[in-house]
């Protein structure tokens, strides 16, 4: 006879005990995003103590420090923090759901097609702020759009899904080449500037869409996580379990879309964020449960720490994207000699 | 123990895009019993059980449990009670034994709710059941095919339903594995009720395991019943196209298929 409430404590012990990693390691997350965004704010040309920070925060008048910190610094660091969670979050639905490192909204092309609207906003119509963002939430929506629309066959196939996507990307990223060649001098180096991805200028009156996106969508993506780990046995299994998958998916897509879109409406699109965060998050919890909120957490601190950098570890000034897209890079590198040498590319 | 649902398909039509594999089957799946569903490769085995199974979404007729067409049941809902394990589901990268048996829960689980007694006393008894117990904390990866199978049946066990089905639960397993296997969904059978159906490719290994047998050919059903009663070498002959003689299995006492080719035949 085995005992068997030895055996319940066994798999019970286990199960709990990676239940403490996710929550150990999630809150350490949480405490290198607060310092991460405290340096934010206390770093720049003139670096201030922190009690001339937190007052000039409760809106106290001190000459210097209250430009510095509450209009350039804090919407700088509101927007990393905002946007490197919607591009975590996002990235790691993608990946999850399609079952591959490689479906993430960059290589996807979600990110050119609200990259192209933007661009056309910028270039063509001069329009608004705020119309960049409704702009840039529809050009994404509607790549998803088409590219589902065309991947669709008698069954759902991620590998069409994918292959469909880069192609996609492709041909959005010549147009967006297009465009700037065809626009005035005087627009390009805007546009430039934008699609690199930066924080640079980011101001408090542009981030309420992208806050509110994040903060609508994120407990819709966390309820339905649960979901999204039996959607990973794969499409039988899954609705076998009794997910109704093509209804899960929707949610899922129009709601990361909708915070990627926002965030690049925002900050442009940084590289490379949406495609490391998830993996880097699944490493650093496990993957015993979702990893939404780490994932989103782990954007947060790739674009504090890359923005940080750019900032002052060299002599020049480097927008975040350009430090993310070297970081980014050579995973992506190494993830297509991994997935050559096991055959699943 | 037992269950008395009734399942049952009328006028089957099923297929993939426009081809219709499945044509015009009607079938009662025996309560408490383990059914197999045997033919040749291409007869339409596999969309049967996808059809019952709600996986494929027939082109005429209709599957019902006690009464009710399955796609009127709330898919939660009827996730606990109809089970099925396809073919080839999908290891997510670095899961362990425990978290992936414990996924056959989700049916028991409301929206919001965390896990409770009955969910981890569920996972133990499956994993006891099919002796995986000490892969608890395992990574799937490092397990051998047999073991990962004795897993996604653990994960099945799991969602605790009435019903199990099962598309070819031993296929790539060696010899041993395969009855190790049977022995447990016989044994499960035994303890619980629970009604088997699966789709098995070895007639020999169908013929012993099962109680009650589906014989399909073209995607027409043209025998069924217990094994002693309807394999013969001219059902063989007529669903396989294959010479043989049936003997009686020296072991099980069922009917043995032994296959005649072209050589190695005494003369």
């Amino acid at each position: 006879m085995k005992n068997q409430s030895v055996e319940v404590n066994f798999i019970m012990q286990g199960m709990r005990q990676r239940r403490r990693r996710w929550l150990f390691v999630t809150t350490l997350l949480v405490i290198l995003a607060v310092v991460l965004s405290s340096a934010m704010l206390l770093l720049g040309n003139t670096i201030y103590p922190v009690h001339i920070v937190v007052r000039t925060l409760l809106g106290e008048e001190i000459s210097g420090a209250n430009f510095a910190v509450n209009t350039i610094r804090l919407p700088r660091m509101l927007a990393g923090v905002f946007a490197g969670f919607a591009f975590g979050v996002g990235g790691y639905v993608f990946q999850t759901m399609l079952r591959n490192p490689l479906a993430n909204p960059n290589i996807l092309g979600i990110t050119s097609g609200s990259s192209v609207a933007a661009v056309f906003c910028i270039t063509v119509l001069h329009t608004s702020n705020s119309t960049i963002s409704i702009a840039a939430v529809i050009g994404g929506l509607a790549t998803v759009i088409v590219m589902y629309l065309l991947a669709r066959g008698g069954t759902f196939s991620i590998g069409r899904i994918i292959i469909i996507g880069i192609a996609i990307q492709a041909m959005l990223d010549a147009v967006i080449s297009f465009l700037l060649l065809k626009s005035a001098q005087q627009d390009i180096a805007g546009a430039i500037r934008w699609l690199g991805g930066s924080l640079n200028g980011s101001k408090m009156s542009e981030l309420p869409p992208l806050i509110i996106v994040v903060l609508l969508f994120t407990p819709i993506i966390i309820i339905f996580g649960k979901q999204l780990g039996i959607l990973e046995l794969g499409e039988q299994m899954a609705s076998s379990l009794g997910v109704s998958t093509d209804r899960l998916r929707i949610i899922l897509i129009v709601s990361s879309v909708f915070m990627i879109a926002i965030a690049t409406a925002t900050t442009g699109p940084i590289a490379f964020v949406s495609f490391l965060a998830g993996p880097i998050a699944n490493r650093l919890v496990g993957v015993s449960s979702s990893n939404i909120l780490p994932a989103g957490l782990v954007g947060v601190n790739l674009v504090l720490i890359a923005d940080l950098i750019g900032q002052f570890a060299f002599e020049y000034r480097f927008p975040v994207g350009v430090i993310t897209g070297l970081l980014g890079a050579p995973y992506l590198i190494y993830l297509l000699i991994r997935m050559n040498r096991k055959g699943e590319l | 123990m037992g269950n008395t649902h009734s399942f049952r398909a009328d006028k089957l039509f099923s297929g993939y895009d426009n081809k219709t594999i499945i044509q015009g089957i009607d079938l009662e799946i025996p309560k408490n019993k383990i059914s197999v569903i045997i033919g040749a490769n291409g007869c339409g085995k596999s969309t049967l059980l996808k059809t019952i199974a709600k996986l494929i979404k027939p082109s005429e007729g209709d599957v019902t449990l006690d009464g009710k067409a399955i796609n009127k049941y709330p898919p939660k809902q009827l996730a606990r009670i109809l089970g099925v394990l396809p073919q080839s589901p999908v290891v997510p990268e670095g899961i362990t034994v425990a978290d992936l048996v414990g996924r056959g829960r989700f049916p028991h689980q409301s929206l919001f709710s965390g896990w409770s007694k009955k969910d981890y006393e569920a996972v133990e008894e499956a994993m006891d059941f099919m002796n995986i117990t000490e892969f608890a904390n395992l990574d799937i990866d490092e397990l051998s095919g047999g073991q990962r199978q004795r897993v996604w049946i653990a994960m099945a066990l799991a969602q605790q339903t009435d019903i199990l089905l099962l598309d070819e639960p031993t296929t790539f397993l060696d010899i041993t594995y395969q009855v190790e296997i049977l022995d447990l969904l016989t044994s499960l059978n035994e303890k619980y009720g629970t009604t088997i159906v699966m789709v098995l490719h070895d007639i020999n290994l169908s013929a012993r395991y099962a109680d009650y047998i589906f014989a399909l050919h073209k995607g027409e059903l043209v025998a069924e019943g217990k094994p002693s009663d309807i394999i013969t070498s001219d059902l063989v002959k007529s669903i396989f196209d294959l010479n043989c003689v049936v003997i009686q299995d020296p072991i099980s006492d069922t009917p043995l298929v032994i296959p005649k080719g072209r050589y190695h035949v005494k003369s």
